[in-house]
């Protein structure tokens, strides 16, 4: 393709990118580390003396920062170094251009607010450098002066350097001096005020400009894309050397393992949103969201590094202990001979600053505390948006929606929403439904309010550039869209043709976009309708790399410098849209493709266009892993696969996973046969449903999580480490997983299966299976046999499980439904839990604290319930059903005490042969006091 | 008795055995055939015999029986289920757990006591539309089912119609095989002799332009020699012979004096009758001085170009449905850019240009009228012969098609056999869609484009105890990356034969509806109406 701008080249690129034949990504339209200037020109520096010098003269500190300026002994280019001792145990370590020849980027709306700080203390300094101290545990932050260097120690720990292999490298905004001459003469012009402007403030070191100019410094071009780069070089990178870490884990999204591997001889793994087609598993290509955020994790300790920068980044991990056969790295244990194992990672971006938290831990769940202080917590679901979804590209027209919907009540099948892509529109025009095929979209709204059931529609950030379009017009009118590198509106092809894409990083725009969901506005919406936001990397599909030109404007930024905010943002106005529509009132309910850091605080993630697969079944639960470790917990893969049609038995095994990850949504690409949950036979469906309708007993325990991810930032889907940090063997698996610290769930995915081996963490702790209540000890493989009705789920000993036992048609049915109490008893009879309940779908738990949160606790053979939140209020009809205890002995009797001093005996029957205790009927009511006493 | 004198009776009885209904009590849920099973203040058991619970346990919200017996009127165990009574309409049971889920399922009410939902009885209008259509679709069934048996007899008759031509039609097969074995021993035995004077005639032709030819070239070696001999003395010499460049005999350019005697056979000069053996040896390349160019190297005639006129005439006997795989080849092709060339290949001959023949050739005399007399009777021979077989290959064309007709499960009466070279049609919006039943299914874009086939008759694919109630057309046009498109076509009982809607539930897999007398199964006796609306 030689014509960037003809229409051929164009058709010749979206044939490529939507009907190429073949299967898997088409990996030339990707670029590598080689083929992305700043990435290769960064790659090539190797580790070694760093350039950069600390002027020590030039410290200041003050009440809530020290701030340094850095010198490139190479190039006299001055930097200025911030560092923060920021509350909760962070430090932030910020560089710039001292005089940058204009301001740089720094990522706004990220950070939920300025990160409170502490004071840092001078405890000594000399020519070489400077102490400062952190504050507790005896940690310490020492800078030293040449070269230049970070790092922080724990008594005489290091537990954490930067740039002490000297990759620090800020490429310094230039005017451009190569042969190129401006026909305007503008340049001249600009390099006059830069002369007359002293440079780095001190007369006697004058910047020197004697870099040499190379390739891909002032444009680049790939594939037939120009892209301009007027500011010129721009990059930034730095190292990080975790000293003692063998495990790095998170910076999704990466079709990867959940352990990060080393780069070397490889590529980085790659952080910028894109639209890959027909994506592959178990590599470090870019997918569609990025979150610059790294944990480190030792037995010792558990440690974070978020990357503030929404550019383009690569980053390169290597370890000194990769690679090294077990043997090996017994010999050097033997032999004492060995350095202790340490990991080096790199962070590349294409332009803005520096910026880094570093969330010093010291345990997974400090982490996870420090990053929410940050950026902020998993927006709080409505209870419904936990069940099941049922989507296809597409559902033709409201007919067929009816059908399916009547479908799944003919064969017994739970679901809560319906979803309907982009064939619901008419001609891809967002906000608008085809007239034909969804004449009155309020009455199929009403038919699915009528069985209490909800829907999704799509509405994408692509805009059809159609002057008989509102939404095009009065984005056109506003100014409102992107502008290309000249000033005009960006136009793209996508799904609807020529689109142009609306600049959400403008707040003025994202207040209006919110403002098309008020239901005047958006013709046809009511209140049981969400929606779903997807391409919005963006998606441009003539574009370079199937996204945006990184010349493209957003007000005075070019895309190159947030293009990973885009898909937040798209998000965040889309959500904000949907709580204004209601008054404040109700919780949003969104889902996006592109996401970057802060994104869990607007709703859903998926993990795009995966196939019918076994391996991409495999790699949903390390992809969800990953994004739950850095904030995201809200997260599902597209059960049964989109692309390809699913074998029976993938398809069930998927639902069988599926209806244990956060999201659960089946959903289709359009060239598929149908697959609805019956239309496999009568067993598939039993086995389907038997699946679908363990998620919806599940859903208080569920809904439970979220409400703790809410306010604490703990994921909900964990990796066991998270939970057993100093059980190495935990480390690295991703093949199984934690709901909450109390469900450990080894689901099928291996195509004809005939057992599973779940490790079992916890030496001296018990597991329950869920199924057949019986008894495994921790710190085990335990071999399962299975059959295809085998979801292998275990609850710790210790823990106490709510369910509802009565699964109906949909969440909102079962609102007012009795709790049946699941009691796993520790070795040591004992066991916790929780029980949340509110109205499942306002604000109304926050602003006028209207829920129910009670600790259950169980305890020299009493169970208990206790109000948890004194401060709140709130009623509910439902009531203790059951009681089931695992792990018990038969008592002699049981006694229930009631807050109104009246006691009764419960009925019960003991199963000796499992030790299991069924507790007839309590009947007390699921939001006061009460206890059972076991005699 | 007319049948809606019946329902009206039937109408009127329902009050009355309702109320009896509904005066016996029995705990909620519970349909009156297993009333007997809840006797109230007697222990319960359950009905899978599992075990025995006082009897107010039952319907206490709370599940003791493994088979959910003993709640039958809440929602509290898994797998129960409830019976609404709906009196006006039809009984049912739904699952346990649409018990107060705030959702009205009974039309009578009675599964929503408490959750709040406001329900409204509608068992009485729903029982009357019901009865409605029921009254329509039994006058449908009725009226069509009528037209069944016309079908059945008439497909009775057409079926025996072409069993008969069948049997016709060998019979003059017998007949025409005979005809044509008499007559190609009649076309051969006027052939021979034809062939025998043709060739005579030929051969004497033959003789003849052989003379001709001879003679002329003489003249033209006299010609030559006169030219060449430009001394005028009677021979023709080394020098006089150098300046025809033509004849070098190694195409240097140069024509020596040697390789000139050579020529000579050796000789300085020739005299003419020397010059008879020189003029053999260089007549293909001498040019005589009036033109200068060499000729053009003589083409041979392409003989091949004209074959194969005759057998494109065949398919014209093709019946009509094999033109229709022929279409979907094409169509084919037209997805699928690489097949150009080859089409470019498959360009029809173009008409062969006139072979060039030496102008100066005279051509064949008249047969004379002997061979000419042979010639007409032979013809006439091959005439009469081709006439008999072309009417035998209808016959037999004749036959296959109606074997192939007949072959064709029609269904158990041959009732779907009128359907049989009909085409329906339905247009949508956007496209027409055409089933043409036993033969194909096809799809055409309303503005502008073309046909798309959507499958060709497979077979019948219903359920086991109703085969006939669902076709299956398959391998229609493929679909990218997807299979081929294929319809399934569903069969009601209708009046009228229409095609009544389509859909693509899936990416090329399409679904008709199609109304038909020939499904319409004989109606329900009054009797067993009446007992199947009437069951409290």
């Amino acid at each position: 393709m030689m014509d960037v701008h003809g229409m051929g080249p164009l058709l010749v690129l979206w044939l490529a990118v939507c009907l190429s034949g073949t299967w898997a990504v088409d990996r030339g339209n990707f670029k590598t580390c080689d083929q992305s200037a700043f990435c290769k020109r960064q790659r090539a520096l190797k580790p070694g003396q760093s350039p950069y010098r600390a002027l020590l003269e030039t410290l200041e500190l003050t009440n809530t920062k020290l701030t340094l300026q850095l010198i490139n002994d190479n190039n006299k280019v001055r930097l200025l170094l911030e560092l923060y001792r920021l509350q909760g145990n962070m430090t932030r370590v910020k560089i710039n251009e001292l005089k940058p020849l204009k301001p740089r980027f720094e990522v706004p709306d990220v950070l939920i607010n300025d990160p409170p700080t502490e004071p840092l203390s001078l405890l000594s300094q000399d020519e070489n450098g400077v102490v400062l101290s952190l504050g507790a545990d005896s940690q310490r932050l020492i800078v030293s002066a040449k070269p230049f260097r970070l790092d922080i120690m724990e008594g005489r720990e290091v537990l954490l350097s930067l740039n002490s292999r000297g990759l620090l490298a800020f490429e310094h905004l230039r005017i451009r001096k190569d042969t190129q001459v401006d026909p305007e003469g503008t340049e001249k012009k600009e390099e006059t005020d830069a002369a007359n402007e002293p440079a780095g403030g001190e007369e006697e070191e004058t910047v020197k400009e004697d870099e040499k100019v190379e390739d891909g410094m002032w444009e680049e071009t790939f594939k037939s894309h120009k892209d301009s780069k007027p500011n010129g070089p721009s990059s930034i990178s730095l190292d990080f050397s975790l000293p003692g870490v063998e495990n790095v884990y998170g910076i999704p999204e990466h079709a990867d393992s959940l352990k990060l591997k080393t780069t070397d001889g490889g590529d980085p793994y790659r952080l910028f949103n894109l639209d890959v087609f027909q994506y592959e598993v178990f590599n470090p290509m870019a997918l569609y969201g990025a979150i610059p955020v790294m944990l480190s994790h030792s037995a010792q300790r558990t440690m974070g590094i978020f990357w503030l920068n929404a550019a383009e980044t690569w980053v390169d991990i290597s370890s000194n202990t990769a690679g090294k056969t077990v043997f090996g790295q017994m010999l050097d244990y033997v032999q004492g001979s060995s350095e202790t194992p340490q990991t080096d990672v790199r962070w590349i971006s294409e332009s803005g600053i520096i910026d880094v938290f570093i969330m010093l831990g010291p345990t997974p769940t400090d982490v996870f505390s420090q990053y929410a202080s940050l950026t902020g917590t998993q927006a709080f679901p409505p209870l419904s948006s936990l069940a099941y979804h049922q989507c296809r590209w597409n559902y033709n027209d409201q007919e067929d929606v009816a059908a399916v919907d009547q479908g799944f009540d003919e064969h017994d099948i739970p679901y809560d929403f319906i979803w309907l892509d982009i064939e619901h529109t008419d001609g891809k025009r967002y906000f608008t439904w085809d007239p034909h095929k969804f004449p009155q979209p309020k009455d199929m709204l009403q038919g699915l309010v009528d069985k209490r059931r909800k829907m999704v529609t799509i509405v994408d950030p692509h805009i059809k550039v159609d002057s008989n379009y509102k939404i095009h017009n009065e984005i056109r009118s506003k100014g409102f869209y992107v502008k290309n590198k000249d000033g005009g509106d960006y136009e793209g092809w996508c799904w609807p043709g020529n689109s142009g894409y609306p600049d959400f990083t403008n707040p003025e725009m994202r207040a209006w976009w919110a403002s098309m969901f008020a239901y005047d506005q958006y013709e046809g919406s009511m209140e049981n309708m969400y929606t779903w936001n997807d391409m919005n990397e963006p998606s441009v599909f003539n574009g370079p790399e199937v996204t945006m030109h990184k010349d493209a404007l957003h007000g005075k930024w070019e895309n190159r410098d947030l293009h990973n905010l885009y898909g937040l943002y798209v998000q965040r106005a889309t959500a904000e849209g949907l709580i204004e529509r209601s008054g404040g009132v109700e919780r949003p309910f969104v889902l996006t493709r592109a996401f970057f850091a802060g994104s869990q605080r607007y709703g859903a993630v998926w993990t795009g266009d995966n196939a019918a697969e076994w391996d991409h079944l495999k790699i949903s639960i390390p992809m969800c892993l990953s994004l739950g470790l850095v904030g995201v917990s809200f997260c599902g893969a597209d059960v049964g696969g989109f692309f390809k049609s699913p074998s029976t038995e993938l398809l069930v095994r998927w639902y069988q996973t599926g209806a244990y990850q956060p999201f659960f949504r089946a959903h289709a690409h359009l060239d598929t046969p149908r697959r609805e949950p019956w239309l496999f036979g009568p067993e598939n469906t039993a086995l389907i449903r038997e699946a679908v309708r363990q998620r919806y007993a599940l859903l208080p325990y569920w809904y439970q999580l979220f409400y703790h991810a809410h306010h604490t930032g703990q994921p909900v889907m964990r990796p066991l480490w998270v939970e057993y940090p100093q059980d190495t063997a935990t480390f690295s698996m991703d093949d199984q997983f934690l709901l909450g610290k109390d469900l450990l769930v080894h689901p099928v995915t291996e195509e004809g299966a005939r057992g599973v081996t779940a490790y079992l963490p916890g030496k001296g702790e018990v597991w329950f299976d869920v199924h057949t209540f019986q008894k495994h000890n921790g710190a085990q493989n335990l071999y399962i046999p299975v059959t295809m009705s085998s979801i292998p789920v275990f609850q710790r000993g210790g823990s106490i499980i709510p369910r509802k036992a009565r699964v109906r048609r949909s969440s909102s049915c079962m609102e007012h439904d009795p709790y049946t109490l699941f009691v796993a008893l520790s070795p040591k009879r004992f066991a916790q839990g929780e029980l949340y309940i509110d109205d499942g779908h306002t604000f109304n738990f926050d602003k006028q604290k209207q829920f129910i949160h009670r600790r259950l606790s169980f305890a020299n053979n009493a169970l208990s319930s206790r109000n948890l939140a004194p401060g709140s209020q709130f009623t509910t009809p439902s009531w203790i059903e059951k009681i089931v205890i695992l792990g018990a002995s038969k008592p002699s009797k049981v006694t229930l005490k009631t807050p109104d001093g009246k006691e009764s005996l419960l009925e019960f029957e003991f199963d000796a042969s499992m030790s299991v205790l069924t507790l007839r009927k309590p009947g007390v009511n699921a939001g006061v006091d009460w206890t059972v006493v076991l005699q | 008795m007319s049948c809606a004198h019946l329902l009206l009776l039937m109408s009127l009885a329902l009050p009355m055995r309702t109320g009896a209904a509904v005066e016996i009590q029995r705990p909620r849920g519970v349909p009156l055939s297993k009333r007997q099973f809840y006797e109230e203040n007697k222990p319960f058991t359950c009905l899978d015999g599992s075990r025995t619970i006082p009897f107010d346990r039952v319907n206490d919200d709370y599940c003791d029986c493994k088979d959910g017996s003993d709640e039958p009127g809440t929602a509290a165990c898994p797998n129960g289920s409830f019976h609404c009574t709906n009196a006006g309409f039809r009984p049912a049971f739904i699952p346990s757990s649409r018990i107060n889920d705030g959702i009205c399922d009974c039309c009578d009410t009675t599964d929503e006591y408490n959750s709040g939902a406001t329900c409204q009885n509608t068992c009485r209008e729903l029982g009357r539309k019901e009865r409605e259509s029921l009254q329509i679709m039994a006058e449908i069934t009725k009226e069509g089912f009528m037209l069944k048996q016309q079908l059945i007899h008439e497909a009775k008759r057409g079926q025996e119609d072409k069993q008969g031509k069948l049997t016709e039609l060998q019979g003059s097969k017998k007949g025409l095989e005979e005809k044509v074995e008499a007559l190609r021993t009649v076309k051969e035995t006027a052939e021979d002799p034809e062939k025998e004077a043709k060739e005579r005639h030929l051969k004497a032709w033959e003789e003849q332009k052989e003379v001709i030819r001879m003679e002329k070239d003489k003249a033209r070696m006299a010609a030559a020699f006169l030219e060449l001999d430009d001394d005028a003395d009677g021979y023709v010499s080394v020098a006089e012979l150098q300046s025809h460049l033509e004849l070098d005999p190694d195409s240097d350019g140069s024509l020596t004096e040697t390789e000139t005697q050579g020529l000579l056979g050796g000789a300085d000069k020739v005299d003419t009758s020397t010059f008879e053996s020189v003029w053999s040896g260089i007549k293909d390349k001498y040019l005589s001085e009036g033109q200068s160019d060499p000729p053009a190297p003589v083409e041979t005639p392409q003989e091949e170009e004209t074959r194969d006129f005759v057998s494109d005439h065949d398919s014209d006997h093709y019946p009509e449905d094999y033109a229709g795989e022929e279409e979907d080849v094409e169509d084919d092709e037209e997805d699928d850019d690489h097949e150009e060339e080859e089409e470019e290949e498959k360009v029809p001959p173009t008409v062969p240009t006139p072979e060039k023949r030496e102008d100066d050739e005279v051509s064949m005399p008249p047969y004379d009228a002997e061979t000419q007399s042979l010639i007409d009777a032979a013809q006439k021979a091959r005439d009469d012969f081709d006439e008999a077989e072309r009417a035998l290959r209808e016959v037999d064309d004749q036959m296959k098609n109606l074997e192939k007709e007949i072959g064709f499960d029609f269904g158990p009466s041959a009732e779907f056999a009128y359907l049989y070279s009909q085409c329906y049609e339905l247009s949508t919006s956007e496209y027409i869609y055409r089933l043409c039943p036993f033969n194909r299914v096809s799809q055409k874009p309303k503005f502008g484009g073309s046909e798309t086939n959507l499958g060709v008759w497979g077979q019948w694919v219903g359920p086991e105890d109703n085969l006939y109630s669902v076709m299956k057309y398959d391998n229609g046009l493929g679909c990218w990356q997807g299979p081929n498109r294929s319809t399934t076509v569903k069969l009601t009982c209708g009046k009228e034969t229409v095609v009544t809607s389509t859909s693509e539930p899936s990416r090329c897999e399409y679904l008709m509806e199609f109304t038909t007398p020939a499904v319409c199964q004989e109606p329900p006796s009054l009797d067993e109406v009446l007992h199947g609306h009437t069951e409290l």
